[in-house]
Order: structure tokens, then C-alpha cells, then sequence
């Protein structure tokens, strides 16, 4: 202990250090119940006294998830521009300031922290992993701040502050369920990659076939991004199950239906269902894999509606012509265009004003009308079955006769109410 | 200059400038959002200190920090969660078990509800695992390659567990969402300041800690198994034990950031403990200077500001970027930046050796702030030989 | 019956994956102690070198012929640059190899990101691979047995090399005493260098055989990098015939902890069982004997 000099003068400096930061310490919460009121250091620094408007986007580009989430960020460019040339919202053009999450939760948090307090967003777009919703969740909350999620996801969650445009669950799992079930399917296999989405949606399959008498045969997970399904697909053989469920996500799919077709398993034998493949990931996974596979989801390029016409001529014209569209950047497409509905109901970009105005507003979108639910923030949208067809893309098989109401909780649905306690 | 540097005042000095720096100017001039980002740049700091001692100093490469970071890191989210639920839902339950388990807290949570018990625990539980696989690595002579590569097997294998757990450890969403901690609300921007305070203080605190450990007899031990392990065996000196403490002292300062990682940042998830990000703990480090004592805090905190800044206006570019400073830093500068003088000054002397052809001291190794691992030659075969 | 038989060949053709993996990394760690992270990102360069085959020549299975020797000729000169470039100033620093092949490896995937595109590209199987035969009601993936049958071919073609030629002899006299060679005449700086060409080639052929099972993105080799260095260092550094047993007994294990519990817990399984190992034998299934004295 030669150096005990430093131990002696460095004490009392972390002394003084502790004293400082104890010295920094803010409100306690003593009772619980004004803890809520004290809330936000919300004061909004955003700025509507120029000719523009900054807008927020956050997605992965780069990391594993850059895959999916860069188209999402191409649709929703192509709505921003959209949305400037034909005059901007409430007259002021959008200015759009863009963020990589890098496909890391804690990222996400920490961009989307930047956007709302330094970059002073008037609101974001984006997000795509249940963890990086999650992880940003608490810092809009936090700011009174406003997000667009655009993705289909697990349901069982309602914020202020996030406003839902992809499927909650009773608009894409449940319709699938009903559709099998009206096919005839007695049993299911369920796949999926090891992460929330799957596990919630399975969750919800285990509820929903104990009550119509579906036999679950059989509920696997592999790490995500795992490429090995031998041990996997001898099971799902093995059970002799009429359909599989699949959440997989990614490029576990690829692997997956490879492996699926090698030990003889086919689509008119036995059927997959997936929630998590769209026409971009279909060439990446081989057509010849998955074709006459079904999915679902709420649109599909081929959607024969004036607004998707124009959307999908719109996107072919500014990103190329081999480039194809997909639920997910529709639903983004969508969230910007609801934003200008809402924010032009309320006449002003305040949160609080937008939030209330938010309830009843419709946009013509390319899946068809849309209408925001006020009370849980999600919108209203169309379920279809689709089939994968031999260009890559996928037909409507089977379509819901109407807009289906967001229920996030399944609060309308007897046999899930033990779902969420 | 560097002489002062290196003597007992300049080391007194430069915390006394550290100390202001970082407790004084910073929480003046930065406004609370960029608070917020330094203070999660000094908990990796804080794990770099760490580094710095079992792979600078000790030739331990540990890439599996992030097991230890994620110990502390959930220990702490945990208590938070369950703090939270107590204090808000009335429940006790914290939100994520209602929606995705069985909606009752399983019974390896309930210690943790305790403040007390959890401020032990972030010390107590990396330290204990590090102390465990410690002895059982160190005694069994596994070294070099063997435990680089363990030590990443083991990162892997707890990102996949954690993932596993989604009712009990929130899966691959992790744990976030808090709102208090220890009482204190999270919205309030003055506790944001005392969280940033605190690690500024526990940074010091390390770094302090590390410069004891370095400059006592048992750093200069460290330093000796490093270069040369069977020569300190045959001195009497057991090298597992001095590995194996540095090893602990490593895994509890990477508990205590993780610690200080979740209030600050707000969320903890496998994504933030499995192999990418216990290799990237290293750049700062390696960067830095890893043998040196301040080398690996400069370093972390400045790879993690330049990759904050960088990463998303050149998404893409910023890869490149980090993949070439692994590659020219430990390639060409394994020393770090801290060599760079050193470097510098031999450059300058083989000018001057140029002009003189009779000294033949140009290929004499400058003694470098990293001694590069001379003792590698003999690892492999040594290892194999047994 | 039939499920039995299925995963047990479920897990020989895992094992069969594992070793085209490792064979390549248990020759470069194993003759020069360089622990090249960037070998998945190798295998990633062969599943690319796939898919541009396939561009050029459409037939499914010519291009996949075609393609065995191609990746092979990728990987083997990345490998070559690599050496030429970074690891040969670096042989007495292994541990630091590490890190500067970790760079490596981000530049390798962030260049295909940029080349090829982000999402995962489609190479086809050949009519010829496609289907199964049956064993016993078992169906048997006519890709794993094309997978399998490669990795033996290579493992063959290595021990051949080794065993019978004189190059082999000179990279085995380096393996067991550098400077002894070096000082008998061997040109060790030859040597290093076509061991690291062989090396990183067989992760070419890797990564063309594992477009066959798998997706070919930039983030393929990631998927690989640990069970491959796992396998080489349960088997003995520098052990060809331990990363057999090594790669065909955690192939077989993976199978039977995934189909008896799950996948993730299979994973997780797999790693203990390997750590546990290498508590009660820190050296690997068998050891190398050298004769240097360093």
C-alpha cells in the first residue's frame, strides 16, 4: 500500500461528491397518489412559429432488424413527401428529422429521448420490435410526447401516448383462427421465435382453441435467428397436426420452410399459417418454398382499392419498380396521414389537443377506411387471409365482411378472460 | 509534463480536475437530456475500469462482461419493478407478470423488494458467479483462448436463458418502464441529475480503486501472471487466486454500472448483456489503452459519445467505422492512444538513429503503456502440453 | 420409430454442419493460435459466392458444382488477404486476433449489407436435392445428405492433405515446433499462409452448403462463429479428429436436449454441458503433444 497518499486526498473529494448529489436529489414521492400529478417535465419546446414542422422517424437501419424496418422508413418518406407536396399540414411543411435504433431496445429509448427533447418532434413514427415499443414507451409517456407504432404486435397494452396502426391481435390472430376453424382445422402445430410477440400470440391460441376445441399438438420456440429446424420439423411430422401456426420471425423462416419442404411436408397437406411473413420477406425465403402458403394480415399489394393503387404506384414510381409493399408500410403510410387528419381536427400540434381530437378520425387508406379508437388509440382495420401466389405476392382468400373494432385486451372475447389478469 | 503526470500529485490532480469536470462543469453546462446520455457513457466507463484491470493488467480478455453488467442490471430492474408495483398498481405485481405470466411474483423476486437486500445483491451476485467461475476456470489453468472463448459462451448462453424467462424476466422485451427509484421519481429532472451524480461518483470512486489495486503489491502480481504465470507459480504465488480476485473485482464494477445503467437509461434487455455487446465493451477499452488506468474510461466514453453522435446520421458508415477501429487500434496500436507518445517518440528517435548508423537501438521495443501480451508465445503450447 | 431415426439423423447432419464449420477454424486456430472471428463472415462470402453463381449460370445444380469450388477459391483468399495484411504481424498477440478479426467481421457484413442488400437472398436447391428418402417411414432431406456427404468429402480431403503430401508434413512440423521447423528449412511464412488459404476455403464451402438448409443474409456467419469455436475447443486445439467427435457429439446432443425440452433451453443446455466439460478436461477431447519448450 505505497500509494495510500492518493487514498487520503481522494476521500474527502468523494465526500464532497456524495454531499453534491445528494444535494441534486429532486421530489420524492411520499403519496402515491399525487405521484401521478406531478408527472411531466412537458414542457413542449416544439416550435410552430416557422413555415415548418419537425416530425420525428425512428427505425432500425442498421442491425438485424434493418431488413424490415427500412421499408417502413422508405413508405413513410413517401408519405411525408406526399403530404408536402399537396401543402404540408396545417400549411406548414414537414420537416423530417430521422433516427437509426440500430435494432437495440435501449437505443431506441435513447433516440426517441433525443427526438422529443432536443430535436423537439411534434411527433414520431416508428419502432417495430415489441422490445423497442416497450423500451420507448415509458420515455413518451414520461414527456407527454406522441408515437406512431406501425406494426402488427401482441396486443395486452394502451397508452395515451402511442397510437396503434398495426393489428392488435383480435384483428389478425383471431381472424386467422376463425378461418381455419371454418376450414375445418382440428389441430395446430405452433412455431414460433422466442421473443414476446410469439409467445403472446400463442398464449392467445392455447385460450382460443381450449374453448373451440382446437388441439394444440405442439408449441416450440427457437432463439431468433436460428437456422436450425430439423429436430423441429420432425415434430411437427410427427404430430400430424392439419395446420401450423407461425410466428417465426425473420430469417428463421427461410430456414424454417426449406426444412419444412425437405422432410415432404407441403401446403395442401398441411398448411402453415404466418403472421410474420409480407411480400418483402417472400423472395429472401424462396417462392418456391413458400408458395401457396397462407398469411395474415390486414392489406396486400394486391388489394384491389383506389387508394392502394395510387399508393403502390406511388412507391414503385419513387423506390423502383421490384420493390413491393407490405402491411407494415402501409400501416406507416397510414400513421403519417392520420397524424395530419388528426392534428388538422384539432387546428394545432399541442399533444393534448391532438390526443383529444384523435377519437373519430378517418383516413381512406390503402387497406380501405380506417377510423382511430379514441379510447385505446388503436384504429380499425380489415383481417384477410391471404395466399401466396406463384409471383411472390400474396391473394386475398378470405377477407373480414367488415372493419373489425381494435381490442387490444380482448375484453370482448369470453374465452380470453383469463388472458389478462 | 508527463513526469508530473505520473507522480502521486499529478494522479491527485487529475482527480481533483476529473472530480470538477464531471461533478461541477458538466451538470452546469449540459442541458438533462445530454445528462442523461453521459451519465450511461460513465456506467460503461465503469465497466471499462473493470476491463482494464482483468484484460489490461491481468491478460484475462473477458468477453463475457455482459453476463456481470446484466446481473447487476436485472438485479436492480427487478427491485424497481417490484418497487414500482407496490407503489402504483397497489398490486405488488409488476405489470409485465399480469400480462405475460402466471400474474403472481415467483419467489426468487421477493428478496428483492427490499432496498437493503438489492444494494447487496448488485455487489454480492456478479461477485459470487465471478468467484465461482473464477476458481473453476483458474484453477483448472484454462487460459488465454480457452477462456476468451468461455467467457463468450457463457454471454451467449445468458442472452438465450434471459429470453427464455419472458413471464419472469420480461424475455426479449427486458425490464423498463420504470417510474421511481428508491422513492424518487424517475419524471423529476433533478433526480435525473442526482442519478448522473452518482455515477460520476462511483466512476471516481473505481477508478480509485483500480489505482490502489494497480500500484499495490498485488497489481504488480497481476501484472506478473500476465507476462509470465509459471514463473509466479514457481515463486509460490498461486495465480488462480490473483486472477481470480482481479476477475471478481471486474464482474462486481460491471454489476454496479448495470446497476446504475437501468435507472438512468430506463430499460435492460438481453440485447444490452449477450456477445455484441460484451465484445463491444472492449473497443473503448482497447482504444484507450487497456493497461493504463485512465486509458479505458477515456476510451469507453469516447467511443460510446462518437457512436451516439455518429451511428445514426451515417447508419451504416458508423459500422465500417467501428469494424476498422478494431482493426487499426488493436492491430496496429495495441498499446491504444495512450501509446501514441511512446510511439511518437520512438519514431522520433529512429530519425534520429537514421542519421547515426552505429546505434543499433531501433528495434528496441519502446516499453509501451500495453506491454502486448508477450505471454501468449507460451500460452497455446503450454496449454496443450498438460 | 420413425421420430427416432429422424432425430438421430437430425443430428448427424447437425453435426455434419457444425464440422464443414469448424473444420477450417480448428486447422488456422489449431496450426497458428489465430482465433478468426471473421470465419463466419467467410462462410457468409461462400453463401454470397452462391447466389452470384446462380446468377450467372441458372441451372440450380450446375451452379451449386460450380459453386463448391468457387467459395472455396473466395473464402481461401479472403482468407490469404486477411493473413497477408492484419495476422501475419500479429501471431505472437492471439487473444488480440481476436478483436481485429471481430472488426473484420462487422466490416465483411456491413460490405454484403451494401453490396447485396439487407434482406436475405434466395439460392435454390437443385431439383436433384429436393425431396427426401425414406429410411424406416423416416424421410431423410436429400440436402442433408448432400451436406453431409461434403463436410466427410472435405474432412477426407484435409486428412488426406495432411497425412500424405508434403505440405502436410511441413504444416504439421509447424504445428508441433515453429522454430524447429523453421530452423530445419521449413518456410514457415508458406506454410502459414496455405494453411490460412485452406482454412478460411473450407468456411467458403461451409457457407455454400449451408445455403441449401438456411437464408443467405449478411448476418449468417453470426449464427455459426460460437458453435464452431465451441466445437474446436471441446475437441483439443489443433485436433482434426477431435472437432470430429466434438462436432458430431454436441450435433447429437443439441438434438436430443431440443427435442426433449425446447430449443432455447436445448441452446442453453449445450453451452453448460460444454463448460462443465472443459472443467474436467481443460485441453479438449485430446491433446496436442508438442515438442516445443516455449
Amino acid at each position: 500500500m505505497r500509494v495510500s497518499v492518493n487514498k487520503r486526498a481522494f476521500l474527502p473529494l468523494a465526500a464532497a461528491a456524495m454531499a453534491t448529489a445528494l444535494a441534486g436529489c429532486g421530489s420524492q414521492i411520499a403519496d402515491p397518489a399525487s405521484a401521478g400529478s406531478t408527472a411531466s417535465t412537458g414542457t413542449s419546446c416544439v416550435d410552430t412559429s416557422g413555415s415548418s414542422i419537425k416530425v420525428g422517424f425512428i427505425n432500425s437501419l442498421s442491425g438485424t432488424m434493418a431488413i424490415s424496418e427500412s421499408t417502413v422508413f422508405d413508405s413513410l418518406t413517401l408519405a411525408a413527401e406526399e403530404i408536402n407536396a399537396s401543402g404540408g399540414v396545417l400549411g406548414k411543411q414537414l420537416q423530417v428529422v430521422s433516427e437509426d435504433g440500430a435494432s437495440e431496445p435501449t437505443k431506441f429509448a435513447e433516440r426517441a429521448g433525443k427526438l422529443i427533447q432536443q430535436d423537439c418532434t411534434a411527433a414520431v413514427f416508428g419502432g417495430w420490435t415489441s422490445s423497442s415499443r416497450k423500451a420507448m414507451l415509458p420515455v413518451f409517456e414520461a414527456n407527454d410526447a406522441l408515437l406512431f407504432y406501425p406494426v402488427q404486435y401482441e396486443g395486452l397494452e394502451s397508452s395515451k401516448n402511442i397510437f396503434y396502426t398495426g393489428a392488435t391481435t383480435n384483428q389478425q390472430i383471431i381472424p386467422a383462427l376463425d378461418y381455419l376453424a371454418e376450414q375445418g382445422t382440428k389441430s395446430l402445430f405452433l412455431v414460433g421465435s422466442d421473443y414476446v410477440f410469439p409467445r403472446t400470440a400463442n398464449k392467445i391460441i392455447q385460450a382460443y382453441a381450449a374453448a373451440k376445441g382446437i388441439e394444440i399438438l405442439g408449441e416450440e420456440y427457437t432463439p431468433l435467428g436460428s437456422t436450425e429446424f430439423s429436430t423441429i420439423v420432425n415434430k411437427v411430422r410427427d404430430s400430424k397436426a392439419d395446420a401450423v401456426f407461425n410466428t417465426l420471425n425473420g430469417d428463421s423462416n427461410v430456414a424454417f420452410f426449406r426444412q419444412y419442404k425437405s422432410v415432404g411436408l407441403a401446403a395442401d397437406t398441411m398448411p402453415v399459417v404466418s403472421v410474420s411473413i409480407a411480400e418483402e420477406e417472400v423472395p429472401g425465403v424462396g417462392l418456391d418454398n413458400v408458395e401457396g402458403q397462407l398469411t395474415a394480415w390486414d392489406y396486400y399489394q394486391t388489394l384491389d382499392t383506389p387508394a392502394n393503387k395510387k399508393f403502390v404506384a406511388a412507391f414503385k414510381a419513387k423506390f423502383g419498380a421490384e420493390r413491393v409493399t407490405s402491411d407494415p408500410m402501409e400501416a406507416a403510410y397510414t400513421s403519417l396521414y392520420l397524424w395530419k387528419a388528426m392534428v388538422e381536427k384539432a387546428g394545432s400540434f399541442d399533444v393534448d389537443k391532438v390526443q383529444t381530437a384523435a377519437d373519430g378520425v378517418t383516413f381512406e387508406a390503402p387497406e380501405g377506411l380506417v377510423t382511430v379508437n379514441g379510447e385505446n388509440n388503436h384504429i380499425t382495420k380489415t383481417p384477410r387471409i391471404g395466399k401466396i401466389n406463384s409471383e411472390g405476392l400474396i391473394d386475398t382468400v378470405w377477407s373480414s365482411p367488415e372493419a373489425v373494432e381494435p381490442d387490444p385486451f380482448l375484453a370482448t372475447y369470453d374465452w380470453a378472460k383469463d388472458l389478462a389478469k | 509534463m508527463r513526469g508530473l503526470l505520473r507522480g502521486r500529485l499529478g494522479t491527485a490532480a487529475g482527480f481533483a480536475l476529473g472530480t470538477v469536470l464531471l461533478l461541477g462543469v458538466a451538470p452546469a453546462v449540459l442541458p438533462v437530456f445530454s445528462l442523461g446520455l453521459l451519465g450511461k457513457f460513465l456506467c460503461f466507463a465503469i465497466v471499462a475500469v473493470g476491463i482494464g484491470l482483468a484484460w489490461g493488467r491481468g491478460g484475462m480478455l473477458t468477453l463475457g462482461q455482459g453476463v456481470f453488467f446484466g446481473l447487476g442490471a436485472y438485479v436492480m430492474a427487478m427491485h424497481m419493478k417490484l418497487a414500482d408495483a407496490s407503489l402504483f398498481g397497489g398490486s405488488g405485481v409488476p405489470d409485465f407478470m399480469s400480462l405475460y405470466g402466471s400474474g403472481e411474483v415467483p419467489g426468487w423476486w421477493e428478496p428483492f423488494r427490499s432496498p437493503a437486500v438489492t444494494l447487496l445483491a448488485v455487489v454480492l451476485i456478479p461477485g459470487l458467479v465471478a468467484l465461482v467461475l473464477g476458481l473453476a476456470i483458474f484453477k483448472r489453468r484454462v487460459k488465454g483462448a480457452y477462456f476468451a472463448i468461455l467467457s463468450q459462451a457463457l454471454a451467449a448462453a445468458f442472452a438465450v436463458f434471459l429470453i427464455g424467462q419472458q413471464a419472469t424476466t420480461g424475455g426479449s422485451n427486458g425490464l423498463s418502464g420504470f417510474r421511481s427509484f428508491f422513492g424518487f421519481d424517475l419524471k423529476d429532472p433533478n433526480n435525473k441529475v442526482m442519478l448522473y451524480l452518482i455515477a460520476a461518483v462511483v466512476l471516481l470512486l473505481s477508478i480509485a480503486l483500480a489505482r490502489q489495486l494497480m500500484h499495490s503489491r498485488f497489481g504488480e502480481l497481476l501484472v506478473a501472471v500476465r507476462d509470465q504465470e509459471e514463473r509466479v507459480r514457481f515463486l509460490g504465488y498461486d495465480p488462480a487466486t490473483i486472477k481470480t480476485v482481479t476477475y471478481v473485482v471486474a464482474a462486481v464494477l460491471a454489476g454496479i454500472a448495470g446497476a446504475l445503467f437501468v435507472p438512468l437509461v430506463g430499460i435492460i434487455s438481453p440485447a444490452d448483456v449477450g456477445v455484441i455487446p460484451s465484445i463491444a465493451f472492449l473497443i473503448g477499452v482497447a482504444i484507450g489503452g487497456r493497461a493504463t488506468l485512465l486509458g479505458p474510461v477515456l476510451g469507453a466514453v469516447g467511443v460510446a459519445a462518437a457512436q451516439s453522435a455518429l451511428s445514426s446520421t451515417f447508419p451504416s458508415f458508423w459500422v465500417y467505422f467501428q469494424g476498422l477501429l478494431f482493426v487499426l487500434v488493436i492491430g496496429f496500436m495495441p498499446g491504444g492512444l495512450a501509446s501514441l507518445p511512446a510511439l511518437l517518440g520512438r519514431r522520433r528517435r529512429l530519425r534520429t538513429a537514421a542519421s547515426t548508423p552505429a546505434v543499433p537501438a531501433t528495434r528496441v521495443r519502446t516499453p509501451l503503456a500495453a506491454p502486448p501480451e508477450p505471454e501468449q508465445n507460451a500460452t497455446m503450447p503450454e496449454e496443450a502440453r498438460r | 420409430m420413425e421420430l427416432l431415426i429422424g432425430q438421430m439423423f437430425a443430428g448427424l447432419s447437425l453435426g455434419s454442419v457444425l464440422l464443414l464449420a469448424a473444420l477450417g477454424l480448428s486447422l488456422t486456430f489449431g496450426q497458428m493460435g489465430v482465433i478468426n472471428m471473421a470465419h463466419g463472415e467467410f462462410m457468409m462470402a461462400g453463401a454470397y459466392t452462391a447466389f452470384v453463381v446462380q446468377q450467372v449460370i441458372s441451372d440450380a445444380g450446375v451452379s451449386l458444382l460450380v459453386s463448391v469450388p468457387a467459395g472455396f477459391l473466395v473464402g481461401g483468399v479472403l482468407g490469404l488477404v486477411l493473413e497477408a495484411v492484419l495476422l501475419r504481424r500479429m501471431y505472437h498477440r492471439p487473444l488480440d486476433t481476436l478483436l481485429v478479426t471481430f472488426g473484420v467481421a462487422l466490416i465483411l457484413q456491413q460490405a454484403a449489407r451494401d453490396i447485396f442488400g439487407a434482406p436475405s437472398v434466395d439460392v435454390r436447391a437443385p431439383g436433384w436435392l429436393q425431396g427426401n428418402i425414406e429410411v424406416l417411414g423416416a424421410p431423410i432431406p436429400l440436402t442433408r445428405l448432400f451436406i453431409l456427404a461434403l463436410s466427410l468429402l472435405c474432412l477426407a480431403g484435409l486428412v488426406l492433405l495432411l497425412r500424405a503430401t508434403p505440405l502436410g508434413r511441413r504444416i504439421r512440423a509447424v504445428v508441433l515446433n515453429r522454430d524447429l521447423a523453421e530452423t530445419s528449412g521449413v518456410s514457415t511464412r508458406r506454410s502459414d499462409q496455405l494453411t490460412f488459404f485452406i482454412g478460411s476455403g473450407l468456411a467458403g464451402v461451409a457457407g455454400v452448403a449451408v445455403t441449401l438448409i438456411g437464408s443467405t443474409s449478411p448476418y449468417l456467419g453470426t449464427n455459426y462463429i460460437v458453435d464452431a469455436f465451441l466445437v474446436v475447443v471441446a475437441g483439443g486445439i489443433g485436433q482434426i479428429k477431435g472437432a470430429v467427435i466434438a462436432a458430431f457429439a454436441l450435433g447429437v446432443l443439441q438434438s436430443v436436449f431440443e427435442y426433449s425440452t425446447t430449443a432455447s433451453v436445448g441452446k442453453v443446455l449445450i453451452l453448460i454441458v460444454i463448460v462443465v466439460f472443459l472443467q474436467l478436461r481443460p485441453q479438449g477431447i485430446f491433446s496436442l503433444k508438442t515438442r516445443s519448450l516455449a
